[in-house]
């Protein structure tokens, strides 16, 4: 016998094995885990798709409901829209600023290994994987305990205005947990930028700010977007974090002010499908509700995704 | 850039602004600025700490008393107490505390004495009524309370004796997470290794993108379809009694890690340099060969960063197990319900009373959470950090 480590075995072993089994085999088993995958996506979508159709029409988008909105004839979605898109709005508003000015120091400034670079990097790391529930627990202790009670202490509310589950707070909450997804996305939009094109800005006598603002983020902007279309599309499905920061069961009126409760989406997809007294009659509602929902957010995410894909190809013929 | 400047570098200082050459303030002030609103992840990660360990510090310092019994202070031996221990037997603040006169406090221990002499005489006399089970002794180890033949884990808030063992949760937690990486992790490596290595580039353009996609399914959406047509599914298919059990759980949890392994993984085996491949295949290599043999090694670190932060992401998903299994069961048969982690903060932070025992034990339960997902995300970051520098060659 050869002794492993003798060459020659190998190089024979890969001349003798060039239409084995084995390879077919393992390149078939791979692929059909790939199908796999695809497959449950596409069942997923199709269930939701075939079932839902049926429920969504105009009377239900517009509708505000009843107490009882179990019932197939009379309910309707329109103030979780409401809440849902408010809610992503005011942490659009949050979010992206300070996750793209972040960005901008990660891929511009920021001295490559510095130990300040690396803090940031490893915090933006950490808090991509932060359970949402956590970031729940975070809201209810610093948002509502914490900022809210003492927002109320100082200006003398006789009952709790802000240290109360509010619509603000769940936003905030939001842009929290969203924020390294609109770092990383824009980081990588700003590093497809060419370096040729800095080094043009600034040979002309440009400072480096100038380059960044007028030469290196209008290039960026379409990734800068995906990062903030990311943003919305995570958070437009996300409960855990409004369970105990803003979110209400029912809701007569739409809110009207920032400390107002809301009524959501996907908080109200958990209500049909767990709480409901009767699943069988729910049921068409609450495939429409989550049609409703899957149609905001992916819609979305199918083109940040498509805006990426057509990003990583430019940047590799460019790179 | 600043390259003129290179030698002189040191002679700038902290602010960056040196003599030698025009100094701009605006520039100075714009990017110490940008540095400073970029910290704002590192502060957030810091608050996550202390705002959630903050309502949780009474737990683990041992301050809390659970005990359903207690003694009582008579509202008529105010004065024989000094007010550091009145302040402690009504759990006020120090600032509540100093803004209640004397008529206050004495009106808040009647309040207390009452709650005391309210509790019936059967549960009064139960010996477990004075322990005080937020102590580590009734959260970790099993024991056995009244009307329970053998020492018992049980985790069961609501009640006049709250019994706060935290390990059928935990277990709970760890069981579906289990056949969750079980489930997911074979599929997603797999078609990790198809797609980077293996797949013709159209499949590879499609497929990707389509992978990728399933990770922007909210969780409510993966939770509700497994409740409404897996759980079915699958029991028709396995024959178990149970029909929400941690199976369907950990099957729904890996659709969610699906798609953070599959990135991960295809990051990492992407990240091999083409030369190692190129070598492979001029040796007379078949693609299958090349990758399992020369890929698949090199990029070895990677895939277990994919896994580690597979596991942090499954062991903190909320939504799906709450929607698919939530009875509290102390069980390591993976079809029988399970009550995770998680599911427990979701569904029992509504009732729970601010600042009382219950609540900060979820909170504890919570900082738990996130010492562990912190932990699993600091190794798998580190491990990928290394891999990427040893295969581009900075070593």
């Amino acid at each position: 016998m050869n002794h492993p480590d003798n060459p020659t075995r190998s190089i024979r072993r890969f001349k003798s094995a060039r239409f084995d089994f084995a390879s077919v085999f393992f390149t078939g088993l791979t692929g059909f885990a790939t199908l796999l995958i695809l497959a449950i996506l596409g069942v997923i979508l199709l269930n939701i798709l075939i079932n839902g159709w049926p429920g969504v029409s105009w009377r239900f988008i517009s509708t505000i409901p009843k107490k009882d909105f179990f019932d197939p004839e009379s309910t309707g979605v329109l103030p979780m829209i409401v809440g849902t898109t408010i809610r992503v709005i005011v942490m659009t508003i949050f979010v992206v600023p300070i996750g793209v000015i972040t960005a901008i120091y990660l891929a511009e400034y920021a001295p490559g290994m510095s130990l300040v670079t690396r803090v940031i990097r490893g915090a933006v790391n950490n808090l991509a994987g932060v359970p949402s529930i956590v970031f729940g627990l975070f809201g209810l202790g610093f948002f509502i305990n914490f900022i809210g009670r003492n927002l109320d202490a100082l200006m003398q509310n006789p009952g709790p205005v802000w240290g109360k589950p509010a619509l603000l707070w769940a936003a905030l909450t939001l842009a929290v947990m969203t924020l390294p997804v609109v770092i990383v996305a824009t980081e990588e939009a700003l590093r497809a930028v060419p370096t040729g094109v800095r080094e043009g800005s600034l040979a002309l006598g440009a400072t480096k700010l100038q380059t960044i603002v007028r030469v290196v983020l209008p290039q960026a902007l379409p990734g800068i977007l995906t990062g903030a279309i990311l943003a919305v599309s995570r958070a437009g499905g996300e409960v855990a974090p409004i369970l105990f920061t803003g979110v209400a069961y029912y809701m007569a009126d739409l809110p009207k002010r920032l400390t107002d409760q809301f009524m959501d989406l996907g908080y109200h997809v958990f209500v049909l499908s767990t709480q409901s007294p009767n699943i069988e009659q729910t049921r068409p509602v609450l495939y429409a509700t989550v049609l409703v929902l899957l149609l905001l957010t992916f819609a979305l995410n199918f083109t940040a995704v498509f805006i990426r894909a057509r990003m990583r190809r430019k940047m590799r013929m460019a790179g | 850039m600043q390259n003129q400047s290179g030698p002189a570098k040191h002679t700038c200082g902290w602010t960056g602004i040196c003599r030698k050459h025009t100094s701009r303030p605006v520039e100075w002030l714009a990017e110490k600025t940008i540095l400073l609103v970029s910290l704002s992840a590192v502060v957030v990660i810091l608050l996550i700490f202390i705002f959630v360990g903050r309502e949780a510090a009474p737990i683990f310092l041992g301050q809390m008393n659970s005990a359903l019994v207690q003694d009582v202070i008579q509202p008529a031996d105010i004065d024989k107490y000094s007010p550091e221990q009145l302040r402690r037997y009504l759990g006020l603040t120090r600032k509540q505390f100093a803004a209640m006169d004397r008529d206050t406090l004495v009106a808040l221990l009647e309040v207390r004495l009452e709650a005391q002499t309210e509790i019936p005489e059967s549960i009064r006399s139960d010996k477990d009524a004075r322990l005080n089970t937020t102590h580590w002794r009734y959260m970790l180890l099993p024991y056995q309370w009244t009307g329970y033949d053998k020492p018992v884990y049980i985790w069961q808030p609501i009640g006049y004796i709250p019994k706060y063992n935290i390990v059928p949760l935990v277990v709970g937690s760890l069981k579906i997470t289990l056949v969750g990486l079980l489930f997911a992790v074979p599929l997603a490596v797999g078609a990790a290794i198809y797609v980077s290595q293996l797949a013709p580039p159209a499949v590879r353009e499609i497929a990707k993108p389509a992978i990728e996609l399933l990770s922007g399914i909210p969780s409510v959406v993966i939770g509700f379809f497994a409740l409404l047509v897996m759980a079915s599914v699958l029991q028709a298919i396995f024959q178990y009694e149970t029909r929400l059990n941690a199976f369907v759980a950990g099957i729904a949890l890996g659709f969610a890690v699906i798609p953070i392994v599959f990135s991960i993984a295809e990051d990492a085996l992407s990240t091999v340099p083409q030369s190692y491949v190129q070598a492979a295949l001029a040796l007379g290599a078949s693609k299958w060969q090349t990758a399992w043999q020369i890929v698949l090694p090199a990029a070895l670190p990677g895939v277990f960063a994919a896994v580690v932060l597979g596991f942090g992401r499954a062991i903190g998903e909320t939504m799906i197990v709450m929607m698919v299994c939530s009875a509290s069961v102390m069980s390591w048969s993976i079809f029988d319900s399970a009550r995770a982690i998680t599911t427990t903060i979701a569904a029992e932070m509504a009732e729970a009373v601010a600042g009382g025992h219950h609540y900060r034990v979820l909170f504890m339960l919570g900082t738990l959470l996130f010492v562990v997902t912190f932990v699993s995300n600091m190794i798998g970051d580190a491990v990928m950090h290394r891999l990427k520098r040893r295969l581009e060659g900075k070593q």
